[in-house]
């Protein structure tokens, strides 16, 4: 949580992602001033566009909007799940920040996943896979990062299942068989396996129960400021925004309509959209 | 030495795009400047503006137009208005406090580490932290068996005195605080301004908004009057 630094983690400029055919004014024809994100013209979706933001190291940044304004997007573009259309992204911690991560090879992508990030998804089952036990995971997880040390490696998630509150009896389990919000601290355990300077965490208490929520949340708190990650936070639900984040993005139709100091997106918000949000919280 | 802080000409306007435009000229060409280690009172009637003046030094509100002039110790002169959201995230963490009216909390912290909180955020390690704040919330008065209880679950005066405790336990250069005493005792708030004299003997600049004549006797160097969002009257120095 401490941010001493004076420079950033992670830095993106003009990140897009289209799907289908594009023409040169596709983007041009998309976005909050026309209320859609499908271009007239030739009906591509402009999942997002122009997408400009800088994170520092240890902070948390929050990404809100509607269903579909293109929150998963951004993420799952960082963490190279999917290709982007246009843009670049620089990580300070990977080639002294010089090189644009979006262009390096599927290997060196890898690499970067594997030692420098995390990702929480959504779905349990996007992130961990149902055939393994929740120790076999984790243990993937760390495997890819080049730990074969066996005992290690069951060592270090019986540690993480501990920091994530999972009963460790669970080790051999599959997560299968867990409530919903035990299957998030799982995912999230192995998220944090190599102490990675950046996690993306993508609705990740969206569809738990209200008290499961609030356990998970204060976990995620609780890590950030024991750990110093730096988080992109995505969630359509301002109270987990509220809670978790310094500073924090508005999405519309695949752009950024507002960026800012978290309270003051919610205390004096400029954007209609970001006001019509922040008033239904009330 | 350049006044610490120089408010130039600043105004707040809401423009409330969901109703229908309505738009509240909350501030209008607000000047004033506070001195090193000075104490400046805020006052005025309900709604004259004072909380948006304070959110606005904050930056939990963006201006309209204007300047406020900051001199800080890490950047130099810098105009919160126009500094960057990380440079003000620097500052909230080393140089300038903001204690709300009322206390707004994370939920399921408990009291101890709430107050600790902006130590722990400038790097001092859990014990340490935890130690100053019991200090505090003790001097304060708080029943032992609350601190490591959740301050939403308190009533208004000991909400208060987590609030005032939070903001001035890291000993800020500039200090805003907005009604410290107004739900507390006779005691209470003796202890309160006790600990605000302190910080200010320590350095500390204080702009503090209340309604409480008693408190404003005790603490402020002179007062500054709003009314309908501009500045009506200004005192000069007592000294
Ligand atoms: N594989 C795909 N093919 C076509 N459109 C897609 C695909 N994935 C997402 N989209 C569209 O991209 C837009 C942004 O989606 P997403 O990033 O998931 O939004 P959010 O996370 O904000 O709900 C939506 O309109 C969605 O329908
Ligand atoms: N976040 C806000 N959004 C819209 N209007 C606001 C907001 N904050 C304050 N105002 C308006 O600004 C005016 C001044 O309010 P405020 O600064 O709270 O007064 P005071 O603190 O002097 O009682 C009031 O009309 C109030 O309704
Ligand atoms: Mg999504
Ligand atoms: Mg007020």
């Amino acid at each position: 949580m401490t941010n001493t630094s004076d420079t950033w983690l992670l830095k993106v400029e003009g990140l897009t992602k289209i799907y289908g055919e594009p023409n040169e004014n596709s983007v041009r024809l998309t976005g909050p001033l026309f209320g859609s994100n499908i271009c007239p013209e030739t009906d591509c979706i402009v999942a997002c566009a122009d997408i400009n933001l800088e994170l520092f190291p240890g902070e948390v940044l929050g990404v809100v909007g509607e269903s579909g304004s293109g929150k998963s997007t951004v993420v799952r573009l960082l963490y190279f799940d999917l290709e982007s259309t246009a843009g670049v992204a620089y990580f300070s911690r990977y080639g002294n920040g010089t090189l644009n991560i979006l262009n390096e090879s599927g290997q060196k992508k890898r690499y970067m996943r594997n030692h420098l990030m995390g990702m929480v998804y959504q779905n349990p089952k996007d992130g961990l896979n149902f055939r393994f036990s929740s120790g076999g995971n984790i243990a993937e997880k760390l495997l890819m990062a080049g730990n074969f040390n066996v005992g290690r490696i069951r060592e270090r998630a019986t540690e993480l299942l501990e920091q994530t509150e999972v009963p460790v009896r669970r080790l051999d389990d599959s997560p299968a068989s867990f409530s919903g919000g035990m299957q998030q601290r799982v995912q999230i355990s192995k998220a944090i396996a190599n102490n990675p300077p950046l996690l993306f965490l993508d609705e990740v208490t969206t569809g738990l129960d209200v008290s499961v929520q609030a356990k998970v949340l204060d976990m995620i708190r609780t890590l950030q400021q024991e750990l110093g990650i730096a988080m992109i936070v995505v969630s359509h639900d301002l109270s987990v925004i509220r809670m978790l984040t310094d500073r924090t993005l508005v999405m519309k139709n695949g752009r950024i309509v507002e960026q800012g100091l978290t309270d003051q997106i919610l205390q004096d918000p400029q954007h209609p959209y970001t006001q019509l949000l922040v008033s239904s919280l009330l | 030495m350049p006044p610490i802080l120089d408010v130039r000409q600043y105004t707040k306007r809401f423009d409330m795009h969901v109703l229908n435009g309505k738009r509240i000229h909350a501030l209008s060409n607000v000047s004033f400047s506070l001195e090193p280690g000075e104490l400046v009172g805020l006052v005025g009637t309900s709604g004259s503006g004072k909380s948006t003046l304070m959110k606005s030094i904050y930056r939990t509100y963006l201006a309209t137009s204007g300047a406020i002039l900051y001199q800080s110790l890490r950047y130099g002169p810098i105009d919160l208005v126009r500094a960057t959201d990380h440079q003000i995230i620097a500052l909230r963490r080393d140089e300038i406090t903001y204690c709300s009216q009322f206390l707004s909390v994370i939920p399921r912290v408990p009291a101890v580490d709430v107050v600790a909180e902006s130590l722990f955020r400038q790097g001092i390690d859990r014990d340490r932290g935890q130690q100053q704040s019991r200090d505090y919330l003790d001097r304060l008065g708080l029943p032992q068996e609350l601190w490591d209880a959740y301050p939403s679950t308190f009533s208004g005066g000991e909400q208060q005195r987590i609030n005032v405790a939070r903001a001035i336990i890291a000993r800020p250069r500039l200090l805003l605080i907005d009604e410290p005493t107004a739900s507390l005792d006779q005691r209470t708030k003796d202890v309160v301004i006790d600990m605000i004299v302190a910080l200010k003997a320590g350095g500390t600049s204080v702009l503090c908004i209340s309604h409480d004549r008693y408190t404003l006797d005790r603490l402020a160097d002179r007062r500054i009057e709003l009314q309908d969002g501009h500045v009506v009257a200004a005192s000069e120095p007592v000294s």
